[in-house]
């Protein structure tokens, strides 16, 4: 009893004079370690870029070239194919991860046999390391000798050229690419729908709501937090995708499956660092301009509700 | 019925997921455990012979023990930065959600911004260069704990409105500074979500292969997911060896989410999702 009494009186003593313990107490300081390493390693190269971005550069002196660079992107196709790569890619994958990472949390919530062990094994693939990840299915989706087109043979169907066909190479890095980030969409996903109080389902079962009615009318909205952090998470992942289109395609056949990322990449080993720079901005432009409207309007529907 | 339903649902789930999920991971283990010459038809199939710890050695052993070295290097960049970015972005986080005034739109404009920009790659070897950081492992644990502070301050934000003020209060009138509340009071309380970051990142860190491609080239400090991608180009005939070395990259990340699978879930839950 005297233990909450004390404490009481503490806390009065304390809101009396709020504003000058606050100073104290919680110090502006501490923003400053972060601060100082987000500024030099982020925030100074961010800025330096603008002006990299439009000169010829080779690390040892710079010359202005003005737009040039900009000018040389979307003009070589080699290097605008990339772009438009990297709009299929981040859209591709993140809607796909949206759909099926929502549709296998709901499986997963549910009364199901194996339950645990599904679980677990849609997360294994976030562990293993996208180069990891990128030479196997390289073996698996060998279009002469790979397991896949194997095993679709038997069955009298031929395989496609899954990396090797133009048309395909870029699809085909998506699907591999859903297939490793799938169980973080899942994971958030059952974080959200294990949240909604399970009354609401009861109440509607009284109403006589049949399984999708309540999935439409229930979960889908009440999730909405949960979609929202799915599709910033993977558009910005797929947006900014690099490693995995490295270690399966190189970014070929030809440049048909490369992205701003793999762009950059090529641009800077070539020792053409003002046109790698200028690959950076146009990233950022381009992520920018998708992610800030998107985040609005998913933040602001969730203002709504 | 339902019941019924439910069940051939769950049976169908385990089938899928034994193509889609499981055939991968057996293919990577029979692979790894062939020897070169089977391994390098690609097969689906039972190895003929075992070659399990005879590839094992020789991964290790394959110029003098560069995987050995390089699994020492990324055990020091993924603990060093993963401490680095927990303990600063806590008190960012901290101080974020505690303090109000007029300094937060602007930092969490700039905790936004580090989530969605995309790093500046060659103006930040440049920046490297300038300080003398660019091929060193400080110089990567330094980019490393930066480009993951902002993902930490967002959870760290979110998991301290959980905390109750009246413990800031108390543990000042019983006599604590600023740092001892932050590290003796604070900092043990946010338990559950260091345990998810630490994870998370841990797993990150371990498999970032861009930013080492980068900012660490050359040989004698490769990181494990260099090994791996030096690996690919010079042992094209030697499947076995290639997957041996994924096997043995992929055991650490698994070990650490065996350990805290339970925390990780609960972890998202206080703060991504709510976030």
């Amino acid at each position: 009893m005297t233990e909450v009494g004390s404490a009481k009186r503490r806390r009065t003593a304390g809101s009396g004079s709020t504003s000058a313990t606050q100073r104290s107490i919680y110090p502006t300081w501490f923003y400053l370690p972060a601060g100082v390493l987000y500024l030099i390693f982020f925030a100074v190269p961010t800025f330096a870029s603008f002006w990299f971005s439009l000169t010829r550069w080779t690390l040892f002196d710079t010359e202005f070239i003005g737009l040039d660079n900009f000018v040389q992107f979307f003009a070589e196709p080699q290097l605008s194919r990339g772009f438009l790569n990297t709009l299929i890619y981040g859209f591709v994958t993140s809607g796909a991860k949206v759909v099926l990472g929502l549709a296998l949390a709901v499986l997963l919530t549910s009364q199901l046999v194996g339950r645990g062990y599904l679980r677990s094994v849609v997360f294994f693939p976030v562990l293993v390391s996208t180069i990891g990840v990128g030479i196997t299915f390289k073996a698996l989706l060998d279009p002469f000798d790979g397991v896949v087109n194997t095993m679709l043979a038997t069955f009298g169907i031929e395989g496609p050229g899954w990396f090797t066909d133009p048309n395909q190479a870029l699809l085909t890095i998506a699907a591999v690419d859903v297939w490793k980030g799938l169980g973080i969409a899942t994971l958030i996903y059952i974080a959200g729908i294990v949240a909604i109080p399970q009354e609401y389902y009861e109440a509607a079962r009284v109403d006589g709501a049949g399984a999708w009615r309540q999935f439409r009318s229930i979960t889908l909205p009440l999730v909405q937090p949960a979609t929202a952090t799915v599709i910033i998470l993977s558009l910005i992942g797929g947006l900014r995708s690099f490693d995995l289109i490295w270690a399966t395609t190189g970014g070929g056949p030809g440049f048909t499956s490369d992205v701003i990322g793999s762009v950059i990449y090529k641009q800077y080993q070539a020792g053409f660092y003002g046109l790698s720079t200028a690959g950076n901005v146009i990233l950022f432009l381009v992520v920018t301009a998708i992610m800030v409207p998107v985040s609005l309007l998913l933040n602001r529907k969730e203002v709504d509700r | 019925m339902r019941r019924a339903g439910s069940r051939a649902t769950g049976i169908v789930a385990i089938a899928v997921s034994v193509v889609v999920f499981l055939v991968p991971f057996a293919f990577i283990f029979l692979t790894a455990s062939k020897d070169a010459s089977s391994a390098s038809r690609l097969e689906f199939t039972w190895p003929t012979q075992w070659a399990f710890t005879e590839n094992l050695t020789e991964v290790l052993t394959t110029r003098d023990g560069i995987v050995v070295r390089a699994f020492l290097n990324s055990t020091v960049l993924t603990v060093v930065s993963v401490a680095v970015m927990v303990v600063l972005a806590a008190m960012v986080g901290y101080l974020l959600q505690r303090r109000k005034s007029r300094l937060n739109p602007v930092v969490n404009f700039f905790v936004l911004a580090g989530l969605i920009v995309p790093p500046a790659v060659v103006p930040t070897i440049w920046v490297l260069q300038q300080t003398g950081l660019f091929k060193t492992m400080p110089g990567l644990i330094l980019i490393e704990a930066t480009f993951g502070l902002s993902f930490c301050v967002l959870l760290f934000r979110a998991f301290v409105a959980t905390i109750p003020r009246e413990l800031d209060e108390a543990a000042i009138i019983d006599g604590a500074g600023p740092l001892r509340l932050f590290f003796a009071v604070i900092l043990p309380l946010l338990r559950p979500v260091i345990i998810t970051i630490v994870v998370v990142q841990a797993v990150n860190v371990f498999n970032d292969f861009t930013n080492p491609l980068y900012f660490l080239p050359g040989d004698e400090n490769a990181t494990v997911q260099l090994t791996l991608y030096n690996f690919q180009s010079q042992m094209v005939s030697q499947f076995n060896l290639l997957f041996m070395d994924i096997l043995l990259i992929t055991v650490p990340p698994l070990v650490m989410y065996i350990f805290f699978n339970r925390q990780i879930v609960a972890g998202m839950t206080s703060g991504a999702v709510k976030g």
